[in-house]
C-alpha cells in the first residue's frame, strides 16, 4: 500500500517535471528575442562565424527538438552554459546550493517554531487578547511584501535566514492556528480537559493525532513559500544562493539558466509535498 | 456587542480604502505637477510645504507619485483579480461542472502551476517578457502576468465547489426535467458559484498588491518613470537608517494599511460565502 503510494507519487513527480519542462521550454522559445544573438553584431567576426552562429541557434527552432536535446543532455549531467554569466548551469547550481539550502532549512525551523509556539499557547489559554495579538503580529508581517521585509532585514542587519522564517511565519501561523484552535474545540478534548488531564497529555495524545497530518501538509507547502521567500532575501541581502540566481537570470533574461532552476524548483516542492503526504500516510497507518 | 466591534473595524477599512482610492483618483487635482516632474533645485529634499514627502534623487515629487502610484496599483491590482477569477471560473468551475475527465484535466492544469512558488512563477514569466518595454506597457505586462498566472488557488476551490453542484439534488432535478448544456450551468450553477467567486475576486486583490510590489523592489514591475507601490518601495534600497528619512515610509505604510483593510473587508465576503 505505501509502496503503491510511494511509486503513484513519483510517477506524478516524474509527468509533472516533464510536462513543467516542456512548458518551460516552450516558453523559453516563445520568448521575444529567442534565437538572437548580441555576438552576431560583433564586427570582429566573419561572415562565415556568423553564419555558424546562425546554425547553431536554428538548431533550437523546433521546441521539441529543444526540448529533446535539453532532456538528452540533462541526462548525462549537462544542464547547459548560462549565458549571462558564462559558466556551466550545473556548476553554478553545486556553489549556490548548499546556502540556499542552509538559509530556507534554518529559515523553516525558525517560522515553524515561532509559528507554533504561538499557535500552540493562543489555543492552549484561549484568552481573546492574547488570541488578538498574535493574529494581529502575524498579520501584519502578512501585509508587508517579502521584498520590504527583505530590505528591512539589510538595514537592521538580520540575517538572511530570519528574514525568511519571518515571511514564512504568518502563513504557518493562521493555518496552524485554526488548527489547532479546531482541534481544541473538538468534544473529546474538552472532555479530556473537564476530566483534569494535563495539558501535555492533550497535546500529545488527543491534539497531535488529530492535527499532525494537515500539520504535515502544511510543511510541505511552506517548503515551497520558504524557497520563494529566498529570491527576494538572496536578492536584496546579496547572499549568493540559488535565488540571486534566479533573479539575476531573469534580469539577465537567461532563459536556458531559468527553464533548469524552474525544473529544479518544481522538482524540489514536489518532493516536499510528497514527502510530507508519505509520512502522514505512515503516521496514520501506525495509528489505524 | 463583538459583531458590532467586528463591524465597526470592517466599516473603518471600507472608509479607508474609499479615501484611498478618492484621494488617489483626485491625484491630477491634489498634485498638478505630475509624477514625472523633476524639480532641479531640490533633488532629494526632506519634506516642505511645496514638496510634502520630500523629493527624491531626481527631483520628483515624493508625494505626487504616491498618489498616482496608488492610483495605478489601486485600479490594476482588480484588473488583474478580475481576469484570474474569469479564467478560475473558465478552468475550475467548468472543469468541475463537466467532471470526470475534464476536472481531472484541469486539476493537473492547475497542479502543475501550483508545484512552483509564486514569486519564482512570476520573476521567470515576466523575464520571458521583454524587459525594455514603454512604461504604460510594462504596467500592463505586469498586472497581466498577475491575472493571468494568480488563477490556480481559485480554480482548485471553484472545481472542487461545481463538482459538488454537480452532484446536488437541484441539479440533477433540473437536468431529469430537461434542462441541459450552457443552460444548465447558467441558470443553475453560475449563480450558486458567485459568492465563492467574489470572494476568490477579494482574496486576489491584496495578493496581487503584494506581488506587484516584490517585482518593482527586484526590478522587474513597472518600469521608470511610471510609479507604482513597488517602484516606490524600491527606494527604501537606499536607506542607511530608519530614522534617517522616515518620509520615505509613506509608501510601505499605506501600503501596509491598505492590504490589512482588504483583509479585513475579506473576512466580512467570506462570511458572505460561507
Amino acid at each position: 500500500m505505501l509502496g503503491r503510494r510511494i511509486a503513484r507519487h513519483g510517477l506524478a513527480m516524474l509527468a509533472t517535471v516533464l510536462l513543467g519542462g516542456l512548458l518551460s521550454a516552450t516558453l523559453v522559445r516563445l520568448a521575444p528575442g529567442f534565437g538572437v544573438d548580441e555576438q552576431q553584431l560583433d564586427p570582429h567576426l566573419n561572415s562565415e562565424s556568423i553564419q555558424a552562429l546562425r546554425q547553431a541557434r536554428m538548431e533550437h527552432r523546433n521546441i521539441f527538438r529543444f526540448y529533446f536535446h535539453s532532456l538528452q543532455r540533462a541526462a548525462h549531467g549537462d544542464l547547459g552554459t548560462s549565458i549571462s554569466l558564462g559558466q556551466p548551469v550545473s556548476a553554478l547550481l553545486r556553489q549556490r546550493a548548499p546556502l540556499t539550502m542552509r538559509l530556507v532549512g534554518i529559515g523553516l525551523l525558525l517560522s515553524w517554531a515561532g509559528a507554533l509556539a504561538m499557535a500552540l499557547s493562543a489555543a492552549c489559554l484561549r484568552v481573546t487578547a492574547y488570541d488578538a495579538l498574535t493574529t494581529a503580529i502575524s498579520g501584519m508581517f502578512l501585509c508587508i511584501p517579502a521584498a520590504v521585509l527583505a530590505l528591512l532585514s539589510v538595514l537592521w542587519n538580520v540575517p538572511g535566514a530570519l528574514a525568511i522564517g519571518l515571511i514564512v511565519f504568518p502563513q504557518v501561523y493562521r493555518y496552524a492556528r485554526n488548527l489547532l484552535a479546531k482541534s481544541y474545540s473538538l468534544p473529546h478534548i474538552i472532555t479530556a480537559r473537564a476530566k483534569g488531564l494535563s495539558e501535555l497529555r492533550i497535546l500529545f495524545w488527543h491534539v497531535v493525532p488529530v492535527a499532525g497530518p494537515q500539520l504535515l501538509a502544511l510543511a510541505g507547502v511552506s517548503v515551497s513559500i520558504a524557497i520563494g521567500a529566498a529570491i527576494p532575501v538572496e536578492a536584496l541581502c546579496g547572499l549568493a544562493g540559488v535565488g540571486q540566481l534566479a533573479w539575476q537570470a531573469a534580469l539577465a533574461r537567461d532563459l536556458p539558466l531559468l527553464m533548469n532552476l524552474t525544473i529544479l524548483v518544481t522538482l524540489v516542492t514536489l518532493l516536499a509535498n510528497s514527502g510530507a503526504d508519505v509520512i502522514g500516510h505512515m503516521l496514520r497507518g501506525q495509528e489505524a | 456587542m463583538r459583531i458590532l466591534r467586528r463591524n465597526f473595524w470592517r466599516n473603518l477599512a471600507c472608509a479607508i480604502l474609499l479615501a484611498v482610492v478618492g484621494v488617489s483618483v483626485a491625484a491630477n487635482w491634489l498634485a498638478p505637477g505630475g509624477y514625472a516632474k523633476q524639480y532641479r533645485e531640490a533633488t532629494d529634499a526632506g519634506p516642505t510645504r511645496q514638496h510634502w514627502l520630500g523629493t527624491d534623487e531626481i527631483g520628483r515629487d515624493r508625494f505626487a507619485r504616491v498618489l498616482y502610484g496608488t492610483r495605478i496599483s489601486l485600479l490594476l491590482a482588480p484588473a488583474a483579480a478580475l481576469l484570474s477569477t474569469l479564467m478560475a471560473a473558465l478552468v475550475g468551475g467548468l472543469g468541475g461542472y463537466l467532471g470526470g475527465r475534464w476536472a481531472r484535466g484541469a486539476m493537473a492544469v492547475t497542479d502543475l502551476f501550483l508545484s512552483l512558488p509564486w514569486l519564482f512563477l512570476l520573476i521567470t514569466v515576466r523575464a520571458l517578457m521583454p524587459l525594455n518595454v514603454s512604461p504604460l506597457a510594462s504596467v500592463l505586462v505586469t498586472f497581466l502576468i498577475l491575472g493571468l498566472l494568480g488563477w490556480t488557488s481559485a480554480a482548485r476551490v471553484l472545481c472542487s465547489t461545481a463538482g459538488s453542484l454537480r452532484e446536488s439534488d437541484f441539479v440533477r432535478q433540473a437536468r431529469a426535467s430537461g434542462i441541459r448544456g450552457t443552460r444548465l450551468f447558467w441558470i443553475h450553477v453560475l449563480p450558486n458559484l458567485k459568492p465563492v467567486l467574489y470572494a476568490q475576486f477579494w482574496i486576489s486583490i491584496p495578493a496581487f498588491i503584494l506581488s506587484e510590489a516584490n517585482l518593482g523592489i527586484l526590478g522587474l514591475g513597472v518600469a521608470e518613470p511610471m510609479p507604482s507601490w513597488g517602484s516606490l518601495l524600491k527606494e527604501l534600497e537606499g536607506l542607511v537608517s530608519v530614522g534617517e528619512e522616515p518620509w520615505k515610509f509613506v509608501p510601505l505604510l499605506l501600503l501596509v494599511v491598505v492590504v490589512t483593510s482588504f483583509q479585513l473587508v475579506l473576512s466580512k465576503q467570506e462570511e458572505v460565502s460561507a
